[in-house]
């Protein structure tokens, strides 16, 4: 791989690779706190909650990422404040980038845990709980390994989305070499200069790659556990 | 172990204001669908909870809304066999099971894995997945799911209702044993006569949310004019009988009761056992002379105590045989032009083969 690929390439595999990692696996507790308060809470502010959540999805990604450099950026009033109080900073980082990754693939991991919570028989839960199980303990034994397709099915989607990722990063966190462009900032840098086209297609080749392999795996892995689920 | 219930409760357009006590055994909530019974088993379970009202079990209040204690579900140990089972779909059997003993401290749990699937007859399915076992052999996992978390009660709402003929009489034994070998009180949910007749010790009537009778088994089942609808035809008393002996020659056996001595078809029982037996109402003729020359081998003499509602074709009769209660349904031209009136000596005659099928015999609740 590595004499097929360009060490620059290579680096924006790898960043992508771990961007998208990172960006999928902060989102999952919060991803999985928001499906299940829109999926079963009844509070005031839960439809603005809903909207704010599917915003990045219909908002113009360009938007977004500029709306992150308002409120995250170095002399933004939150990007300041993290900076100063915990020496957290977004801005031109490939952190910023897995920030943006992950606003933008939130939507699409909330709908894919909420439906599977929706879809969850609550006389389950009401039987576990009359066998002794406290409501903690019922989500655990019960409700965790029921929606459990579908937080897998969350997870890949929100990983492709966050891999795919390019309009809100490049805004937000800018196209660094090393720090910033991921995989498809690449592509579209090498789309720019002349003799690039060989080094595009070489990481859309990649970027196709793994994006079946992670389609593959999952169909693989959700096979796996609705067998086990026995559904 | 008592059980106090008494509740007020609305839900949606329904009320339902009820009360009953039981001093153990099994308790059976009888009435149609709508009728408040699960909606009251569902309070017990602390599935709900009514805006009114006080439940006790033993000497743990479990609702008092005056004092404002409500005990939620998972803290008062009732078992509940629902009627569509609710088995965990990702747990095999043997975890299914189990899982009641995760959450039991160990000074209370009682039950023993061996003895339960022994009494339940599963032991070849703890492997399984739910997905796999038939309707008959789900509702005896969930039978076994809730004894294993040692309950203090156990609730069954209709554990019967989505089983066919064949399965139902594969687990009505099991919950007879239940009854007798378990030691647990058990409230049961129903709304069909014959399981009321064969597993009842109490009967509570459920009509519209409220309580229209409720005492010992056989005083509320040689009641009149409590039965409706299809309900009516199965309706009949309840004897505590003695198999007093056989006639394999006949292939009859000889129950004997305070009201006198029975044929029934063969009962693989040894002479001595108790066995309760109901004759339903439409199957007892009634004569006011001594009958003879007649086919039907069971003659008991007795006295009219009450008769029914004489608004319709049929009418209940109730009579009383040496303190045996027993309900016969006659046509109302039958009630004007015998005549039968209260007082009147009467003999009741019931077919032996009004037995035939056996499921109206069973061990005394």
């Amino acid at each position: 791989m590595d004499a097929w690929l360009t060490p620059e390439e290579w680096t924006a595999v790898l960043l992508s690779l771990r961007v998208a990692t990172v960006a999928t696996l902060w989102s999952l507790p919060f991803g999985l706190l928001v499906a299940m308060l829109l999926a079963r809470g009844r509070f005031p502010g839960r439809a603005l909650l809903d909207t704010l959540v599917h915003l990045p999805l219909v908002l113009p990604p360009v938007v977004t990422g500029y709306l992150l450099l308002l409120t995250f950026g170095r002399r933004a009033p939150v990007g300041s404040f993290l900076a100063e109080q915990f020496g957290i900073v977004f801005a031109f980082r490939w952190t910023g980038a897995v920030l943006a990754c992950a606003i933008m693939a939130f939507p699409l991991m909330v709908r894919a845990i909420r439906l599977s919570i929706e879809a969850v028989d609550r006389r389950l839960e009401q039987a576990a709980g009359t066998l002794g199980a406290h409501p903690a303990w019922v989500f655990l034994t019960v409700t965790l390994p029921l929606i459990l397709p579908g937080i897998v099915a969350g997870m890949i989607l929100s990983f492709a989305k966050a891999l795919g990722e390019f309009g809100a990063t490049i805004t937000f966190v800018s196209n660094i070499p090393g720090e910033t462009q991921t995989l498809p900032s690449a592509i579209y840098t090498l789309t720019q200069i002349p003799d690039g086209e060989a080094g595009a297609m070489r990481l859309v080749l990649v970027a196709v790659a793994i994006s079946m392999a992670a389609l593959i795996g999952s169909e693989l892995l959700a096979r796996r556990i609705q067998h086990r689920i026995g559904a | 172990m008592s059980l106090e219930v008494r509740v007020r409760h609305r839900q949606g357009g329904f009320l339902l204001d009820a009360g009953f006590a039981s001093a153990g055994g099994l308790t059976v909530l009888f009435g149609r669908s709508g009728s408040g019974k699960t909606t009251l088993a569902n309070a017990i379970a602390g599935l709900n909870r009514p805006g009114e009202g006080v439940i006790r079990l033993g000497d743990t209040v479990l609702l008092d809304s005056v004092r404002n204690i409500f005990l939620p579900a998972h803290r008062r140990r009732i078992g509940y066999v629902f009627q569509d089972a609710r088995l965990f779909p990702h747990l095999s059997v043997r975890h299914n099971l189990a899982y009641g003993t995760w959450f039991t401290r160990h000074r209370e749990a009682v039950a023993e894995l061996d003895q339960v699937i022994d009494l339940l007859g599963i032991g070849h399915l703890l492997d399984r997945r739910p997905s796999g076992l038939s309707g008959g052999e789900r509702q005896r996992v969930a039978i076994g799911r809730a004894l294993m978390a040692s309950p203090r009660l156990l609730l069954m709402d209709e554990p019967l209702a989505s089983l066919d003929e064949a399965r139902k009489t594969e687990i009505l034994p099991f919950i007879e044993r239940l009854r007798d070998e378990a030691g647990i009180p058990i409230v049961y949910v129903s709304h069909a006569v014959a399981e009321v007749a064969r597993l009842a010790t109490t009967v509570v009537v459920l009509a519209d949310g409220q309580v229209v009778r409720s005492g010992p088994a056989r005083q509320v089942m040689a009641s009149l004019d409590i039965f409706q609808g299809q309900e009516r035809a199965e309706a009949g008393a309840l004897l505590d009988t003695e198999l007093a002996g056989h006639e394999p020659a006949y292939a009859l056996s000889v129950l004997q009761a305070p009201a006198g001595r029975l044929l029934v078809p063969l009962l693989d029982r040894p002479v001595g056992a108790p066995v309760r037996l109901r004759i339903r109402a439409r199957d007892v003729t009634l004569a006011v002379r001594p009958p003879d020359g007649l086919s039907a081998q069971n003659i008991l003499p007795g006295r009219i105590t009450a008769i029914g509602r004489t608004d319709g074709p049929v009418v209940d009769v109730q009579l009383d045989c040496a303190g045996d209660l027993l309900i016969a349904q006659v046509t109302r031209r039958a009630i004007a032009t015998l005549p039968l009136e209260v007082g009147r000596p009467v003999f009741a005659i019931v077919k032996s083969i009004s037995f035939a099928d056996g499921s109206d015999m069973g061990p005394p609740a």
